[in-house]
């Protein structure tokens, strides 16, 4: 009987492994990154998994050896030390090794804290480009202020170039990701966050709404699309030249709460955002988001 | 006429959906079932007199367990349903109301009527027992407290099938649990439930803080107490200062949902950040108060089971309580990606990363209580061992996720479900399950099947590392948290099935616990001597189990592991230490007791008739409810007969009987 529990438990380990490593590496897209600050983050996480493990893997292997070691058997040769409780010099041991490592880890973690503050701009002779992103229910509203046209449920810009994303949110907040480029950073409504990304590369990347803003919250996942500088020009004036026109009308019934598909328009009402961010703000109040310094860009 | 009540009955009752149709037949013929059991063997008196109005901790103890194992088969349920949804793509079994609806209530269920009253039962069974008391300091107030979590927990339960459940996630944050944002009644269930049982916590925190400080057995000092009343005690102080946060906030929600206030509203002045921050002022602390208790029965469990002292029992206590501060400190690592700048991420980076230094010392502790110790693995201490790795690994993903820039890459993913779940279910859950092992034959006088316990066990720890290994991953690949359905072309569907696997087999694993019971009382093995693992601290040193008055002489302390200590000398032969034999031969004399009431369940039900009538807005229902509130309060301030004595014939005639059977 026993021997078949074995058998069972391996077979059904080794299932596992197989279906986990049976997904390729690309498919893991946060250690695939296509941008600066998505590479500097997966350094980031590769250095810390790796400091903590090296105190984590000789914890385990520690773990093993003691329980088998001593277990109470007959005829074994192992110390019995009942009344030992106390030693000054192991105890002070580790409690300074852990104090060690998270002392490193801590250090790591301000640095790259500082160097990758999501409103810092990313260093590149190209001009970054703004795109204004509101999350809506259940929408994502992508407004190109330099190029005067906005898009839903989905973002084109050229390669090789910054690209700074304002961030805001016209009810219930979310959090706008693009794993290959880099980390999530909140839309709240009432005021607008920044976010520098940058794609290397060309691609088509997969980006969602990570904070739950409720009913079709699943649905607010859009293609990023990274491409030439002149592919993106040709796709704006075609969106210019094609597309309707996002009025004041239509964004009226954007705000209505429900999924949508995709969707271009070729120009939107001036100030648009600037009147998002500012909907609840009352004459002459200094705006609701006092507490966050820096990101008060009304 | 008929057309009205046709319509109340459709807002009232959630219909339409043939899942909850199932649950609201079966809850019907269980009730009545119950109704008629009880009837039939005329056991009405007998529930009133020896349960629903006890005072007695240890009966306490067992209700709260056996709420919370209730509690857990819900909350399972609800985990299955959603493990099942998300095991292929494009399912339509679940649709998003439903979905977002399962995952809000699993999540409150688990964490605050699972978790906590599982640890609330082990508190009040063990505490007085380990310290030598007859009781705990407030023993009225410890059922008002029971009652309160329990109608707490109903009334969030019913919300299920009367009215519909909250959606807006654990925590609700605004204004998604607005009125606009959650215009039902669902997000009104959730505040007077979890407000109703939260006051019930923060009684019982405060209780067993006064419990610990003062009602010792002669001799015993601080320093001397075993290590699980210590980490009760760390977990009481933070509840005292987590828990009236957490009313503070739900308060002013209720202002903004009921009187149209505007705390966490943008328009009107309020701001929703507020209540992210209030709210995990209170969730984070909220986390190391289930998982203090569980650090606690392990240190009790691997020093027995070892033979063997706990090793830094300084240590121990001084991490414990830095513990305990720490968590206060932390809150905002929740919100990294809220954009409050380089400074303040730093800041709250570093002060989370310190809370693994104590955590990591006690590891090593438990690890040097094994060395040189002779060890012996029946099922607590299985799963003592099997927490060790577990936690380790939980621990470390979390010191990942504190990496703030990091944690821009996991929050809200996959990573971080697979993370907390790992601290939950191996440190807290497995912890539980291991001190109810080792206390059940204290709790109730008989062991549990051993066979099956292992069964049990190893199918919990085999489906929990398939269930959540491959969430770590399925977070490496961008999928999110709270998604009801994902695309087919990001490949996240092979890992969802493993994981749903995994699910499963922790289902089957409940289902061993609740045969290893039931056979358990069938095939009773009963425990006649009182100290089923050859144990180090008091409760061991009375009869299984307890009885009423728990010691017929209260005991006189000379050291930590005191009733190890004695027998040791004992088995060496020694004459007792004279303090110790005079305390052990002094006459019995009559014991005071608390008398039984019926006024906290009476109390704790006005309440929940008040939360239903906050909740559907009845004015005739809330003033009836807080009526019986306040008269409940007048009848306990008029009442002078609350206590009496146990006579020493009675206490002789006890003590014979348990004691003559061995
Ligand atoms: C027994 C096996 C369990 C399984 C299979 C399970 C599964 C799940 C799933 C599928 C989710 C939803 C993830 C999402 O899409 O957001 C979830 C969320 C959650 N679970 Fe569990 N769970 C289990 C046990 C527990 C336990 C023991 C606790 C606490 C003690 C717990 C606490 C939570 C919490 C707090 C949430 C978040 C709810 C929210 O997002 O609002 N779970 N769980
Ligand atoms: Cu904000
Ligand atoms: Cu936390």
């Amino acid at each position: 009987m026993r021997r078949y529990y074995r058998m069972l438990a391996t077979a059904l380990f080794l299932t596992m492994v197989a279906v986990i490593s049976g997904c390729s590496s690309e498919q893991y897209i946060v250690l695939d990154p296509k941008g600066p600050i998505g590479e500097s983050q997966k350094d980031l996480i590769i250095i810390t998994t790796l400091l903590c493990a090296i105190i984590i893997v000789p914890v385990l292997i520690l773990t093993a050896v003691i329980v088998w070691r001593y277990r109470d058997r007959p005829g074994r040769k192992a110390k019995y030390a009942p009344e030992w409780e106390h030693n000054t010099k192991l105890e002070v041991t580790w409690w300074s090794i852990p104090i060690v490592i998270i002392v490193i880890l801590a250090g790591v973690t301000v640095y790259y804290t500082y160097k990758l503050e999501p409103s810092k701009p990313i260093a590149s002779e190209k001009a970054p480009i703004t795109i204004q992103v509101t999350s809506m229910d259940w929408k994502w509203l992508f407004k190109y202020p330099g190029e005067n046209i906005a898009t839903v449920n989905y973002v084109k810009f050229p390669e090789d170039t910054p690209i700074r994303f304002q961030l805001t949110s016209d009810t219930a907040m979310n959090s706008f990701w693009i794993p290959q480029l880099g980390g999530q950073l909140y839309s709240m409504s009432g005021m607008a966050m920044t976010l520098y990304l940058q794609a290397d590369e060309q691609g088509t990347y997969y980006g969602s709404g990570a904070n739950f803003n409720g009913m079709d919250f699943a649905q607010m996942t859009f293609d990023a699309d990274a491409v030439s500088q002149e592919e993106y020009e040709a796709w704006v004036q075609e969106v210019k030249s094609s597309a309707p026109a996002l009025t004041m009308n239509v964004y009226e019934e954007l705000t209505e709460p429900g999924p949508s598909n995709v969707q271009l328009f070729s120009s939107f009402p001036e100030g648009l955002f600037e009147h998002i961010v500012t909907q609840y703000v009352e004459e002459g109040s200094s705006g609701a988001h006092a507490h966050h310094g820096q990101a008060a860009e009304h | 006429m008929w057309d009205k009540i046709k319509d109340f009955a459709s807002e009232f009752f959630v219909t339409g959906d043939p899942l909850i149709l199932g649950a609201q037949v079966s809850i019907g013929l269980t009730l009545i079932a119950i109704i008629f059991t009880l009837t039939y063997f005329k056991k009405w008196r007998w529930l009133w007199t020896e349960w629903l109005t006890s005072v007695d901790h240890k009966k306490i103890g067992i209700m709260y367990i056996i709420a919370s194992i209730l509690m857990l088969f819900r909350g399972g349920v609800d985990a299955l349903l959603m493990r099942v949804q998300l095991a292929a793509p494009e399912l339509e079994f679940l649709h998003a109301d439903h979905y977002n609806a399962i995952f809000t209530t699993h999540g409150v269920i688990m964490i605050l009527f699972m978790a906590m009253p599982l640890m609330f039962g082990l508190f009040n069974i063990v505490v007085p027992l380990q310290i030598g008391a007859r009781d705990v300091a407030f023993p009225f107030l410890n059922s008002l407290s029971f009652w309160m979590f329990f109608f707490g927990a109903m009334l969030f339960n019913v919300s299920f099938i009367i009215g519909g459940s909250p959606d807006a996630g654990w925590l609700a944050y605004p204004p998604l649990s607005g009125l606009l944002g959650s215009p039902g009644v669902g997000q009104d269930f959730y505040i007077w439930g979890i407000q109703i049982s939260g006051i019930g916590s923060l009684a019982t925190g405060i209780n067993f803080v006064v419990t610990i400080l003062k009602m010792r057995a002669p001799g015993m000092k601080l320093m001397q107490m075993p290590m699980f009343t210590w980490s009760v005690l760390s977990s009481c102080v933070t509840i005292m200062f987590a828990f009236p946060i957490l009313t503070v906030t739900l308060f002013l929600l209720f202002l903004d949902r009921y009187l149209g206030a505007h705390f966490f509203t943008l328009d009107g002045g309020g701001n929703p950040m507020m209540y992210i921050n209030l709210i995990w002022m209170w969730g984070h602390p909220e986390v190391y108060i289930v998982i203090l208790p569980a650090f606690g029965i392990f240190s009790e469990i691997v020093s027995t089971f070892s033979k063997k002292r706990l090793f830094g029992y300084k240590s121990m206590v001084f991490a414990l309580m830095s513990i305990s501060f720490f968590s206060f400190f932390t809150w905002a690592h929740h919100f990294f990606t809220m954009g409050s700048g380089a400074n303040v991420n730093a800041f709250f980076a570093v002060t989370t990363m310190l809370i693994a230094i104590p955590t990591g010392v006690k590891v090593f502790n438990w690890l040097f209580t094994m060395y040189r110790g002779k060890l012996s693995f029946p099922t607590p201490m299985l799963w003592t061992i099997a927490f060790i790795p577990c936690f380790v690994v939980g621990g470390m993903t979390g010191v990942m996720l504190s990496v703030a820039p990091a944690d821009f890459q996991f929050h809200n993913s996959y990573f971080l479900i697979a993370h907390f779940h790992q601290v939950l279910i191996g440190g807290v859950v497995f912890g539980y399950f291991a001190g109810l092992y080792y206390w059940w034959p204290k709790m109730f006088g008989f062991r549990l099947h051993e066979g099956l316990g292992k069964w049990a066990f190893w199918l919990w720890n085999i489906g929990f590392y398939v269930c959540f290994m491959p969430q770590y991953a399925l977070g490496l690949m961008g999928m999110t948290r709270r998604f009801n359905e994902y695309n087919f072309d990001m490949g996240w569907q092979p890992l969802n099935v493993v994981s749903t696997v995994g699910a499963f087999l922790m289902g089957l694993a409940f289902i061993f616990q609740v045969w290893q019971i039931a056979h358990s009382i069938k095939f009773l093995k009963k425990e006649t001597s009182g100290d089923a693992w050859d144990g180090r601290t008091l409760e061991w040193s009375i009869p299984s189990p307890a009885p009423l008055y728990n010691f017929a002489r209260l005991p006189q302390v000379t050291s930590q592991d005191d009733w190890w200590e004695k027998k040791q000398r004992r088995a060496r032969g020694e004459a007792e230490l004279p303090e110790v034999a005079a305390a052990d031969q002094a006459p019995l004399e009559p014991i005071h007791m608390p008398r039984n009431s019926g006024i906290p369940f009476i109390m704790s039900f006005s309440w929940f008739v008040a939360g239903f009538g906050f909740v559907w807005d009845w004015k005739w229902m809330i003033v009836v409810g807080l009526a019986g509130v306040i008269i409940s309060m007048l009848a306990r301030s008029f009442s002078y007969d609350t206590d009496y004595y146990i006579p020493v014939d009675e206490v002789k005639r006890t003590e014979a009987a348990a004691r003559g059977a061995h």
